[in-house]
């Protein structure tokens, strides 16, 4: 491949889906285009750099961004990675059982609805373990509405997130047992998550780099095994942006190789808490709280 | 070496799966028992109570679950924690299973993460 089609095909990655590749993953493209270049009978990586070049005469900039082809957006979905799993990590679960839904459920007024944002919703895992954790919860949240949003770049994905399908295997990720039997139902040989559980998760596919604000605030937010993948001046955006989406004691859930540090000011670390973020508070409210003491 | 706390015992009667398994546990500090059906396996348990145990459903001579109860009738309701590990697939046979005290429930082909996953969840690792 010659460097100038890595180097667009990269920049594409980059500009509309926050991927950064080096020139180490070239295998990866060439292992996850190949089913691309075959359906557009596109023969080589060079030949489907050429080809995006050529219906892009202004080049990669931004703009494209909102107007991805049919083309870039196939290969933007076959580069990204999607392995999750059912309580993936599970202590970033307990803590909103234990932690965060009780005091949202005492700090905020009866009528006041609860969002919550998977926001690399993958193929759903994460935005289904925190219904389960829900619907587990029943009895204290009366009748506290709630709203869980998965949301994911990713058509594929997302449209296996909305089937509520996985296989044997999936299943047998992270996901105890009495879930499976409480949540679940055998189909095939695969396990298909109940109404109930899917009734309480909406998808929706959404880009992170894309402008937040048409999403609303939400609570919680769960933004985990995504930004690893992008570089320091997107995370810090993206995490900018998300703050901006958040309240001032809403929380916000990094994956285990991710964090706040050095990167932006709009988070901080919960004590003794490992991936589990608080917005930071602006100085307005600083001043707030000192005059309030 | 093993740790303390970390002994399993693998009921199965495949000596093929009960390897699988030793291998795996051992990689990750286990010492492994084996037995080929639920009567050795009850024997070895009076002898000496292992810290956890890996259990096949279907097994000649005495199968799974009624291993399962003769452990828990004899020795009390919830120690040491049994996983089942088995091709039985259906939810009712993980109904009995959770009924009759197992802590766990793997479904046949498993690999290296979902046994460890499954013993991470019950607190064995
Ligand atoms: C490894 S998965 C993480 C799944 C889940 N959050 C977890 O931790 O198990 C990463 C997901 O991020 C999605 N993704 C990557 N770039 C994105 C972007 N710019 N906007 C939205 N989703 C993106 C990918 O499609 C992929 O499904």
């Amino acid at each position: 491949m010659k460097p100038a089609s890595f180097d667009l095909i990269a920049a594409l990655l980059h500009t509309i889906s926050g991927l950064v590749i080096g020139p180490d993953k070239l295998y990866l493209l060439e292992t996850r285009l190949a089913p691309i270049m075959k359906a557009h009978k596109i023969a080589s990586l060079d030949a489907l750099a050429d080809t995006i070049r050529a219906a892009r005469p202004g080049g990669i900039t931004p703009a494209i961004m909102n107007a991805p082809s049919p083309l870039e957006v196939a290969v933007i979905e076959a580069m990204t990675t999607n392995e999750s799993f059912f309580f993936r990590d599970e202590k970033p679960f307990a803590h909103v059982r234990t932690h965060v839904l009780p005091r949202l459920l005492s700090t905020r007024p009866a009528g006041a609805k609860l969002r919550i944002w998977s926001a690399a919703a993958s193929t759903g895992q994460e935005a289904y373990s925190l219904a389960m954790i829900l619907a587990e919860q029943k009895s204290s949240l009366g009748h506290r509405s709630f709203e869980i949003l998965g949301t994911d770049i990713a058509r594929e994905q997302l449209s296996r997130a909305g089937d509520g399908l996985y296989t044997q295997f999936e299943v047998q990720r992270g996901l105890p047992m009495q879930y499976l039997v409480k949540y679940f139902k055998k189909d095939g040989t695969s396990w298909r998550i109940n109404d109930t559980i899917r009734s309480m998760v909406q998808f929706k596919l959404f880009n992170l780099l894309s402008d937040l604000r048409s999403l609303g605030q939400f609570d919680i937010v769960f933004c985990r095994n995504v930004l690893i993948y992008f570089d320091q001046p997107t995370k810090a955006r993206v995490l900018a942006a998300i703050a901006k989406q958040m309240p001032a004691d809403g929380v916000l859930y990094l994956g285990g190789a991710e964090t706040v540090l050095g990167i932006t000011d709009a988070f901080t670390s919960a004590p003794g808490e490992r991936g589990v973020y608080e917005r930071t508070p602006t100085a307005a409210a600083r001043q707030f709280a000192a005059v309030g003491r | 070496m093993t740790q303390p706390g970390r002994t399993c015992l693998v009921v199965d009667d495949s000596r093929v799966v009960r390897k699988v398994a030793r291998r795996i546990l051992e990689g990750h500090g286990f010492a492994v028992e084996e037995a080929e059906d639920g009567q050795v396996a009850l024997a070895t348990c009076r002898r000496q109570m292992p810290d956890s145990v890996l259990l096949d459903w279907n097994m000649p001579v005495m199968n799974g679950i009624e291993f399962l109860k003769a452990l828990r009738h004899e020795f009390g309701p919830d120690r040491p924690p049994v996983m089942f590990c088995t091709t039985e697939n259906d939810i009712s046979f993980i109904e009995q299973a959770i009924e009759h005290g197992a802590q766990e429930f793997i479904m046949k082909p498993f690999d290296e993460e979902i046994l460890l996953g499954k013993f991470a969840l019950v607190g064995l690792l």
